[in-house]
């Protein structure tokens, strides 16, 4: 026997079933991102059009890497996150399902290439 | 109860007429924004790893990423991301559930577009 009652578990969770998970991520992971950007703007920026041992220089040092795998770990789930938002609008059945797997896949994918880079550079 | 005075009701608009608002030009632009920057850190990100494997894979990723094609990129990108970051935090505004009458939505939508456009000029001239 449930204690709960059915609008007590239904309370808050909508049509998405999960509540507002998915828009307090995004809030959470935009703010975090609100603080790393312009500082990861400026490092890359800067290091772009250097040479190969500059731009290795510049990522080898802590700052500038622990900084990178973060704007790309955090970033990239925001962007898996707004980008299902954007195909839940415009897609549906199998084409949505298909292409909000290819968000998360290519966001994986930019993720795992950036930290191994990092880490080549970094050892 | 005869002379009842019709109401001036706006036409039915239709898209080739419609005038779109501020308000959905600038909620739209930070949906294009935003998942537009896929393409610059796909760039950035091969860019690095090119940087980490060897000169010659550097060579050909560093031709890529400074041509006129690189510049492009990362120039739309940098308004990209600055237009996203304005827009986010107006979207945290609003969220805080202020700013929504239109006098403001109006005001903040221009301060997403005028300021992104500086803040990119600021960022370009900072690190070139």
């Amino acid at each position: 026997m449930r204690y709960l009652t059915a609008r007590k578990r239904a309370e808050g969770k909508g049509a998405s079933h999960t509540g507002t998970e998915h828009h307090w991520h995004m809030t959470v992971s935009a703010v975090a991102l609100a603080f790393l950007v312009p500082t990861w703007l400026y490092i890359f920026g800067s290091a772009l059009g250097q040479s190969q041992e500059q731009v290795v220089a510049i990522f080898a040092r802590p700052f500038p890497a622990i900084l990178t795998a973060l704007v790309l770990i955090v970033g990239m789930r925001h962007f898996a996150m707004g980008a299902t938002m954007m195909i839940e609008d415009y897609a549906k059945g199998t084409a949505r399902k298909m292409a909000i797997i290819f968000a998360y896949s290519l966001s994986a994918v930019i993720v795992a290439t950036g930290l191994f880079a990092l880490l080549k550079i970094a050892i | 109860m005869a002379d009842v005075k019709r109401v001036e009701r706006p036409l039915s608009p239709h898209l080739q007429i419609y005038r779109i608002q501020l308000t959905a030009v600038t909620s739209i632009l930070t949906r294009i924004t935003g998942n537009a920057l896929i393409v610059g850190i796909a760039l950035a990100v091969w860019w690095l790893l090119a940087a980490a494997t060897s000169p010659e894979y550097f060579a050909t990723a560093n031709a890529v990423a400074t041509s006129w094609f690189g510049d492009l990129v990362f120039t739309g990108s940098a308004w990209a991301v600055w237009y996203h970051y304005l827009a986010g935090l107006r979207h945290l505004y609003y969220d805080a559930g202020k700013g929504l009458d239109i006098p403001t939505a109006e005001k903040l939508g221009w301060a997403c577009i005028i300021g992104s456009v500086v803040l990119t000029a600021i960022t370009i001239l900072l690190v070139q």
